[in-house]
């Protein structure tokens, strides 16, 4: 029977029955110092240390702060050399701050090569769904699952539903793959995905660049789904080629993994077409990534929706913003605008948005922010001038993290704070308690950084 | 880890009705600095409980609206519900990697429609069976689904780190066998 990308990746990796071996696993330290904590109780070792990887980037500073012990935050300070003391221990090899290779767990693992196709890659992180872009199947994991893989370098795991996600015709010009991904969520759902390994496939997900396909990906838990993935290709090995983490026969494992992607008359549980033609550029008006608009509509009317508990959620997040139904998207006034996060802050991201910035100027009352990805992506950038041209217009450039995607750092968003994110949640206080967030592609927050308020950038010339 | 085994849980019932309530509600990211697994009691809800947006006693059985959990894999979640003093959940679905976050903390994720979830919201008061996968409340004695394995794990109180070391033999031939050769060897980058 012809198979899928994920069954065939699933089914080499069982060990044991709903038991599957890890190829990769991601640790940073939010979310594994209890890991760690636990196996010191139960006195059991790593298994596979040379599997493991590790960098510290939730809690980092963004203002250049070379080493853990010169975090100011005390909180944070202790998280981060808990990883350190923790790695070293274990023998878990860590970019720390500092290092050339510290970076957002899911910028650092393909920069690196480290995530490769036909992979099982886990991570203590929801956002692990990134790798997928690669064709491996990667799954975010809570504590004690980072634990048990720390442990045993196995997942206990029931075999997910399969569901492809097929697009047809052309994104059109300005339309990017965030939006996208916005655009899908926002018609399946927060939920939609749920249960499900997603496979992104067609023409528009082909056409696009590995850093786009990441994006994609990276937000496939925004709809609730359990792994994303595309199907890899001459795109995804041409960016591979040359990283350090790459098997010695480089040609050879191409050869193997061309073999991966979905056979024909392979079947999916689940099955959904979307035109990728008919998407515009996208911006959320509310608490979910799944209320989201065309920047060209406006905030929608609660009283419209069908069902209470919509209507009741509706409600909730438009007082939370301190919007009104009616109100054009893009007359809504911004104060923030924060190009970063995991989804959106590899180099293409960075130049994408510079080119459209270009010789123009941050609006008055707009405090931007450009946060690189990783300290490899910054210094991309700046031996590209990329640094010279955000910062003439007026944008903060700020050290490699996660930086204001989550708050858990010095980047956050004050009380009431209305704020254009290149990021992926626009929860409630998700960039600080208060905040106000919108999320939209690294163009849209680019242009909305110039104007002061989101504009329709397939008319920015 | 090792966690408290759970049979009945027994007792009155808080009500959340909200739908898609993510991880960040339920335990703000200035919270997830701590380095332990205890304490998180005190941050949960901690913006709505602050503003006096919502009020939820610590109830054994918390009631809740679909797609609780979502997003974030933060266990912190857990480690905060279950600290507060919640010990089963009943909603019409939870958001996966929380769904199994819970099952490896002892705290019990119901999955029953909307229906009976209001249901048993109106009615109060609850005794959930794990064995007998029933909940029974003035308003009925309601079934519920549950996977065996997670069933057989929670009822026992086992540390699954312990129950996957029992099949070390299938993890050794499987590397044995070549077939744990993907990726690259991060210790050599």
């Amino acid at each position: 029977m012809p198979k899928n990308l994920f069954e065939k990746i699933w089914e080499a990796h069982e060990v044991d029955d709903d038991l599957i071996y890890v190829d990769l696993h991601l640790v940073h330290e939010v979310t594994s110092p209890q890991a760690f904590d636990g196996l010191r109780l139960a006195e059991r070792p790593v298994r596979r240390p040379d599997k493991t990887l590790a960098t510290a980037d939730h809690n980092v500073p963004t203002d250049g702060t070379p080493a853990a012990r010169l975090i100011a935050d005390s909180l944070s300070r202790v998280q981060v050399e808990a990883l350190e003391t923790n790695c070293e221990e274990f023998g878990i090899p860590l970019y720390s701050l500092g290092s050339e290779r510290q970076g957002i767990v899911h910028v650092i693992g393909p920069e690196l090569g480290a995530t490769q196709p036909g992979m099982t890659i886990v991570c203590g992180d929801s956002h692990t769904a990134t790798h997928g872009a690669f064709g491996a199947l990667a799954i975010g994991i809570g504590t004690s699952e980072v634990e048990h893989v720390l442990a045993t370098q196995c997942l206990v795991q029931k075999r997910p539903k399969t569901m492809r996600i097929l697009y047809r015709g052309k994104l059109g010009a300005g339309v990017s793959a965030k939006d996208l991904i916005l655009a899908t969520i926002g018609r399946l759902g927060t939920a939609g995905m749920r249960g499900h390994a997603v496979e992104y496939a067609g023409e528009p997900i082909q056409a696009l660049s590995m850093e786009n396909r990441m994006t994609i990906c990276n937000m496939t838990i925004e709809g609730g789904g359990r792994a994303g993935m595309v199907a890899p290709d001459e795109t995804t090995f041409e960016y591979m080629r040359g990283r350090p983490g790459l098997p010695d026969d480089f040609e050879a494992a191409v050869e193997r993994w061309s073999e991966l992607p979905s056979e024909d008359g392979s079947s999916f549980d689940t099955e959904v077409e979307i035109d990728a033609g008919e998407l515009s550029p996208m911006v959320t008006w509310g608490t979910t990534p799944g209320m989201v608009v065309q920047v060209t509509d406006e905030v929608p009317d609660p009283e419209r929706l069908d069902s209470p508990a919509d209507r009741d959620s509706a409600e909730r997040a438009l007082a939370y913003m301190d919007l009104r139904p009616g109100t054009p998207m893009t007359e809504i006034p911004l104060e923030r605008v924060f190009i970063g996060s995991c989804t959106n802050s590899r180099i293409s991201d960075l130049r994408e948005a510079a080119a459209m910035i270009d010789g123009r100027r941050v609006a008055d009352d707009i405090r931007a922010m450009v946060v690189p990805g990783s300290a490899q992506v910054k210094a991309e950038a700046e031996s590209e001038g990329l640094d010279e041209v955000f910062q003439s217009a007026g944008f903060e450039w700020r050290g490699a993290g996660c930086s204001m995607c989550l708050g858990m750092n010095p980047d956050i968003l004050s009380p009431g704070e209305r704020c254009a994110s290149t990021s992926n949640r626009n929860f409630e206080g998700r960039q600080g308690a208060g905040g106000r967030t919108h999320l939209v592609s690294p163009k849209m927050a680019a242009a909305a950084a110039v104007k002061g308020h989101f504009v329709d950038i397939r008319e920015w010339t | 880890m090792p966690m408290d085994p759970i049979d009945i849980v027994e007792g009155r019932v808080a009500v959340l009705d909200r739908s898609d309530v993510d991880t960040d509600q339920i335990i703000p990211k200035q919270f997830l600095k701590r380095v332990e697994r205890t304490g998180f009691g005190e941050f949960l809800f901690y913006d709505w409980f602050r503003s006096g947006e919502i009020e939820l006693e610590a109830h054994p059985i918390l009631v809740t609206g679909r797609n609780f959990g979502s997003c974030s894999s933060r266990e912190h979640a857990v480690w905060a519900l279950k600290d507060y003093g919640f010990d089963a959940l009943i909603a019409p679905s939870f958001s996966d990697i929380f769904f199994t976050n819970c099952t490896k903390n002892g705290l019990l994720p119901i999955v029953l429609d909307e229906d009976r979830c209001k249901a048993v919201a109106g009615a109060g008061e609850a005794r959930i069976d794990l064995d007998d996968q029933t909940v029974n409340c003035a308003a009925g004695v309601f079934h519920f689904e549950i996977d065996e394995e997670i069933k057989h794990r929670l009822i026992n109180g086992l540390d699954d780190v312990a129950m996957t070391l029992q099949r070390a033999e299938a993890i050794d031939a499987f590397e044995a066998d070549g077939r744990a050769d993907r990726g690259p060897v991060t210790t050599a980058l």
